[in-house]
């Protein structure tokens, strides 16, 4: 035979798995079981009866939950299916999810979190002295990573987190009797770091970037900071992958207005062992463990926002505390005036098994690591930079050739789109032929035709030459042949969704029962 | 100058000669030459106290093996602990789908490249409703206390009006989350509970009125007490243009009424006996559900996941109801309260748990539960100074028992119990003063006759 050419970098012949696989319900046979369940002993039967007929009449159930009834191996084939239709981060080059932090994710940890899977929150503290010494070492180890005082990981994501920092700064300044009903932030931030101080009460005032640099102007930025401005609400790097060199400065004007500053770390993975919120002043600053810290996201949780405040904020924090007498990890319940502290954000001790991944992580980093993280990230996304701004028609605002990208960058296709009609949302799809993805960016787009990359420290160069050298096929088709990326995807899990009924209430369709009902002809 | 740490096994760009060149490709001759745009007043130039990286993955299993074998847990003790967290049987398939990897790291594609992501929560979403008889639910909120929380602003905004009814027995940390949540927009006001724990309904009638958005009611109660006038309830809340708001444990609904049928509005609930296993509190993840009508899904914040056509025939695609909602869309600040990652993959594996189980394994499961309590609740009261449901009403899985008159506090109680092995019942006694020494107790189909059995003879023993 001759030798076999597969010299094309570019996956032309990919094809994802597409199974067809009905949806569950129209697996059901009446009948099936998909697991034996526990009975009561014939003793306890005989002792008490069935239960269930304590219940009046009104609260039996009448008619059985239209539940599928199905063997296991069926439950177990549709979700395996469903599973091989997911590019999760274990699957493919993940490059694309901008703004998300998708790095690898490693085996031992899982292997090592399922071994407190059966802990009840509420057991004695004596029985759980390994988890919560790992929550009290973890604390340590991001007070090092900050440089902030102590930390709590109740927040069961990245929102809550700024949801709790808000709810701090409220706590804060009701403690002073101060009214303030402000917060600042930036447009490039994360939309949760105005949605959720909206929540506790406050007013958003947005901060818009200068058409040059692309970062606050610091005089507009002293003209909306007054007496009744409660926060400085702010990521750093914004979304566009560009780090703010005067945020020191911006902190400090908003304290010399009594503001408090918090610092959402969601993209902490630009600046590990570089900066930190500390020497920029921060009072509080929150880590998602689930991205920068390696916990895997689960299709969107759980997940851990660690959030960490200066010693004056202590006392805010929710409770308990993890904290050690010399001799043993124990709660503490009581360390706060929670007269104008937040006691709870969420039930229990947040999730557990994202903080002990985030410990395994960062024990098999150690310092040096962290920092090699860090310092790969941004030079595996400064090299991508080279090669996505070498592809004709793709280019980045704010970019002067002098002002460089931290660990992402939001480019954008505008030219391409003005010459060939070709979004970047065909794009995004047109990638899925090829086993790849992309993120545009939060809505509305600031940025036109935007695509948002983050490579993080985990991809290899081949794997970020195969990415870019992916897009500049695809943007190549967009010249040459755009119909085949306004069609895409052609070789995906389906076709083009028709999103004709997402805002229609009565077309539109959130479970089965109502789809059934709605469409029964 | 930092050390870097080359070669390291996650980082493979960490290779000496790769990481060469590709800085000569950027034109740099070090590391050092990024972050250019960090200024030297903000560069951290001290060192992490952090110990140096374990020297193979072997180190980091055996260090952290052995810190974690010396703790407990529900298989190496007897645990009668609830409280918001339950031990539930979960079956091998829940464990086995939602470790795999595509689901496990994916994350915000598209319905494309992640269809099974969009599809298993649809799924799921579909089921739950089946369960709680609603015809709309959710991806998955936190938990339960913050689905409650949502659930008393949706009916905030969705009334206009600004207070909500809680009740007297309620998990304080709920409370405190609920609370937290909704200060900015929302009066809280608590109404009674009888003495057999369920709602006042004189007090309700005093409580609700034109300002009110709705009441808030649980079935089980925190104290584990079935109410069995939700409709009444509802009703009260429906005279006064209010919306019945219910929590409720979703494993009871193989043999309970589900709430729609007492007149619920908006139901919100805990996932985690749906084949999640505890992890210490974080295996905890919330529903909320309604009825297929514009007012109510306009005032989720949550992402909706809905069925849709794609441009083949016979193709089933998803996409985003009403995407606007939330903070994800076009408003921002001006969105449905906000949303971010929650905890998606438990919604995954309720639905799991829900096609596994069936309407057969529902059923029975809420029968077991039922039966072994209330074994529980006999043979306890038989010991002498112990009073088992001892708020005498109606229950489920778990129940107070009251030692007032043992001589002996909760905290000794459960120490010797610990020594025997066993995870006594959760110390009521600070957050519930009135009741004096009591905990509470939580017996489920994972119990025998024996495990129970054993308790009790434990008890007996102590406390004669």
């Amino acid at each position: 035979m001759k030798r076999i050419d597969r010299s094309s970098k570019v996956r032309t012949n990919f094809h994802q798995a597409k199974w067809d696989e009905p949806i569950i319900f129209e697996l059901s046979t009446p009948g099936e079981r998909g697991v034996s369940v526990p009975k009561a002993a014939p003793a306890v039967a005989a002792a008490v009866g069935d239960g269930v007929s304590d219940l009046p009449e009104s609260l039996r159930r009448r008619e059985k939950p239209a539940l599928p009834e199905m063997s296991q191996n069926r439950v177990l084939r549709h979700y395996m299916r469903l599973s091989q239709m997911t590019l999760g981060a274990d699957v493919n080059i993940e490059i694309g999810q901008g703004t998300c932090t998708m790095k690898y994710s490693p085996k031992v940890n899982e292997q090592l979190a399922k071994k407190i899977c059966d802990m009840h929150p509420l057991q004695d503290a004596d029985t759980a002295q390994g988890i919560l010494q790992i929550y009290y070492e973890t604390d340590q180890y991001m007070r090092q990573i900050s440089g902030l005082d102590k930390f709590t990981f109740q927040p069961g994501g990245g929102s809550q987190a700024i949801f709790l920092m808000a709810s701090m700064v409220r706590a804060y300044f009701e403690s002073r009797g101060e009214e303030r009903n402000e917060v600042i932030t930036t447009l490039y931030s994360h939309p949760s770091d105005a949605a959720a101080p909206v929540v506790t009460g406050y007013k958003i005032v947005y901060l818009q970037p200068d058409p040059e640099t692309g970062l606050p102007d610091p005089e507009a930025f002293k003209a909306v900071c007054t007496e009744k401005t409660a926060a400085f609400m702010v990521a750093n790097p914004e979304d566009t992958g560009l780090y703010n060199g005067q945020i020191g400065e911006l902190v400090k004007h908003a304290h010399s207005v009594g503001a408090l500053c918090c610092y959402d770390q969601a993209n902490g993975n630009a600046v590990l062992g570089v900066a930190r919120a500390k020497e920029a002043g921060f009072d509080m600053c929150h880590f998602n463990l689930h991205k920068t810290f390696s916990s895997p996201h689960g299709c969107s949780g759980p997940a851990c926002g660690a959030t960490g405040v200066v010693e004056k904020l202590i006392p805010f924090l929710p409770v308990p505390a993890v904290e050690f007498d010399g001799k043993k990890y124990y709660l503490d319940e009581s360390f706060a005036d929670k007269k104008y502290g937040v006691s709870k954000v969420r039930e229990f001790m947040g999730v557990a098994p994202v903080v002990l991944r985030a410990y395994c992580w960062i024990r098999m980093l150690g310092p040096n690591g962290l920092w090699q993280a860090t310092k790969t990230a941004v030079l595996n996304n400064n090299y991508l930079f080279k090669r996505m701004m070498s592809i004709p028609g793709v280019s980045a605002y704010y970019e002067d050739g002098n002002n460089q990208r931290v660990e992402q960058c939001r480019y954008t296709m505008e030219q391409v789109t003005k010459d060939t009609g070709v979004t970047s949302g065909d794009v995004q799809r047109r990638m899925m032929d090829f086993g790849m993805h992309f993120w545009t960016s939060h809505h509305p787009y600031y940025l036109p035709e935007p695509i948002t990359l983050e490579p993080t420290e985990s991809p290899s160069k081949k794997d970020i030459d195969e990415y870019a050298d992916t897009v500049a096929y695809i943007i190549r088709e967009c010249y040459e042949n755009p119909e085949v990326v306004k069609t895409a995807p052609h070789r995906s899990t389906i076709h083009q969704v028709d999103e004709t009924w997402m805002d229609d209430p009565a077309g539109w369709a959130i479970t089965w029962k109502i789809y059934n009902r709605k469409y029964n002809d | 100058m930092k050390r870097g740490f080359p070669n390291h096994p996650y980082i493979p760009n960490s290779v000496p000669e790769i990481e060469k060149e590709m800085l000569e490709f950027l034109g740099m001759e070090s590391l050092e030459d990024l972050h250019k745009n960090v200024p030297d007043e903000l560069k951290f130039k001290g060192e992490m106290d952090i110990p140096e990286a374990f020297g193979s993955e072997y180190e980091l299993r055996r260090y952290v093996e052995e810190l974690l074998d010396r703790d407990g847990d529900g298989k190496k003790y007897l645990n009668f602990l609830g409280a918001g967290c339950w031990q539930h049987y979960v079956p091998a398939i829940c464990d086995e789908i939602n470790s795999r990897g595509e689901f496990l790291t994916a994350y915000g594609g598209e319905p494309y490249n992640e269809l099974g992501r969009f599809q298993s929560q649809f799924e799921y979403q579909s089921m739950v409703a089946e369960l709680v008889g609603m015809d709309v639910v959710n991806v998955p909120a936190i938990d339960w206390a913050q689905a409650a929380a949502t659930t008393c602003s949706m009916a905030q905004r969705k009334t206009g009006r600004k207070q909500i009814v809680l009740p007297e027995i309620l998990d304080p940390q709920k409370r405190a989350i609920i609370e937290n949540f909704g200060r900015a927009t929302t009066e809280f006001v608590t109404v009674a509970c009888t003495e057999d724990g369920q709602i006042d309904l004189e007090d309700l009638k005093r409580k609700v009125n034109k300002d009110t958005a709705g009441v808030y009611f649980e079935n089980p109660s925190y104290l584990g007490v079935v109410e069995t006038r939700g409709a009444e309830i509802s009703r009260i809340a429906h005279e006064a243009g209010a919306e019945s708001l219910v929590g409720v444990d979703p494993i009871t609904l193989g043999v309970m009424a589900p709430p729609s049928e007492y007149g619920a509005d908006i139901v919100c609930g805990e996932l985690q006996p749906l084949g999640i296993h505890m992890n210490f509190g974080g295996g905890l993840a919330g529903f909320m559900a309604t009825r297929d009508e514009e007012a109510y899904v306009n005032e989720y914040p949550s992402r909706l996941f809905g069925i849709a056509p794609t441009a083949q025939p016979g193709e089933y695609g998803f996409g985003d109801v009403a995407y606007d909602r939330t903070s994800f869309g076009h408003h921002r600040d001006g969105a449905k309260e906000y949303v971010g990652t929650q905890a998606a993959l438990w919604g995954l594996t309720a639905g799991v748990y829900l096609a596994t189980m069936g309407p057969a394994g529902m059923e029975e499961v809420g029968q077991t539960c039922m039966q072994n309590a209330r074994y529980a609740v006999q043979k306890l009261n038989a010991i002498e100074g112990v009073k088992a449901n001892s708020m005498g009403g109606l229950f489920f899985k778990e129940f107070v028992v009251d030692f007032n008159a043992s001589g002996k506090t909760v905290e000794e109680i459960n120490k010797i119990l610990l020594s025997e092995g066993i995870f006594g019942g959760k110390n009521l006694s600070e957050e519930f003063p009135w009741l004096g020494q009591a905990a509470l107790y939580c017996v489920t189909e994972i119990h025998t006759q024996r495990d129970i059995d054993r308790l009790v003879n434990v008890l007996a023993r102590i406390l004669a």
